[in-house]
């Protein structure tokens, strides 16, 4: 029994410190919203070089998440942009990935490596600007199914509160 | 009885403060050049400091060196700032290394980038390095917690746009 309970202390005190260590290196800003502002209608050419435009994504909730593959805070948050297409496609979800700076082959190379199931497009100043600019890495904008920007994140992504928003953005309307 | 009861319960808890201690050593490693970054650091400097310090109409100005990738100094960057380039990379720490070898070695050099979080930043401690071998030992980085767009640009400090 009291055997029972040091293992017990054993891996709760692992646990907090595994979850000490995880907070110290996520945290979450929330950035100015601007209601009002709209998804920008900007022509994009993803990695196998299929253009495409984003005015398509137009009646989903559309994620976009500026990010680079040298950046570690981005890199962690890829999986659980993956789990969230995968989750919330047929709902009517699409993310959409821009990496900034990042080296053709890197990007290539980390795509399939890390299964991403969601258009990923090399980044520039143009594509920045187009979405009301981009203050640091990784920045993520949330648009409701009529294109308006809903939140902005700059920084670590709470994967909790974000999910509970692309719910209530999914069941606020159809097409 | 007593005795066996006690040494049983002494055990997992001395392997617990063994872990927790262990633990706490391994967390408090840092890359090389990181603690001397730390906020509070002598070699740190806050925004408000360059600002006065770029604003200030007497007394030497500070040379502002930008080592983070090209898209963010388009976006915008500290008035009077020069481009290197993310200091990650080896021709943009050879473009530092030539423009920091032509200064006074007592220059007031201030490194900034602001590509993202203050912690993770891949170029400033390359950059910092770089600049301490060369004997620069007035170098300060700019601490910008989260991102130079948070932690200047929207602040209203001066900034200047474009290439």
């Amino acid at each position: 029994m009291i055997r029972r309970l040091g293992l017990v202390l054993l891996v709760a005190g692992l646990a907090f410190l595994g979850y000490m260590s995880v907070k110290q290196r996520v945290t979450r800003t929330k950035g100015p919203a601007a209601a009002t502002a709209a998804a920008p209608d900007i022509s994009l050419i993803d990695l196998d070089g299929t253009s495409f435009n984003t005015s398509n994504f137009r009646g989903k909730v559309l994620v976009v998440n500026f990010w680079a593959a040298w950046c570690a805070p981005c890199t962690v948050e890829i999986p659980q942009f993956v789990t969230l297409q995968e989750k919330y496609r047929q709902q009517g979800l699409q993310v959409l990935g821009i990496s900034m700076d990042d080296a053709d082959d890197v990007l290539r190379k980390f795509y399939p490596e890390h299964k991403m199931n969601y258009p990923v497009v090399a980044g520039d100043l143009k594509s920045a600007d187009a979405f009301g600019g981009v203050p640091g890495l990784p920045t993520t904008y949330i648009y409701a199914r009529d294109g308006r920007l809903k939140t902005r994140i700059v920084g670590a992504t709470d994967f909790s509160s974000l999910e509970k928003e692309v719910v209530a953005l999914l069941q606020a309307g159809g097409r | 009885m007593k005795y066996r009861t006690r040494r049983t319960f002494t055990l997992p808890l001395c392997l617990l403060a063994l872990v927790l201690t262990g633990a706490l050593v391994v967390s408090g490693q840092k890359p090389q050049g990181e603690d001397e970054l730390k906020p509070g650091s002598p070699h740190v400097m806050q925004p408000e400091e360059l600002v006065k310090a770029i604003q200030a109409s007497s007394g030497p100005r500070p040379v502002v060196l930008y080592v983070g990738p090209r898209v963010f100094w388009a976006q915008a960057h500290i008035k009077g700032a020069e481009n290197m380039g993310p200091a990650s990379r080896a021709e943009s720490l050879e473009k530092l290394h030539t423009r920091a070898a032509s200064l006074p070695k007592d220059s007031l050099v201030v490194i900034y980038c602001g590509c993202c979080p203050y912690d993770h930043c891949p170029n400033i401690r390359p950059a910092f390095q770089e600049l301490q071998k060369l004997g620069l030992s007035k170098t300060r980085v700019l601490y910008l917690p989260k991102s130079f767009g948070t932690d200047w640009v929207e602040k209203g400090y001066p900034v200047e746009k474009g290439e």
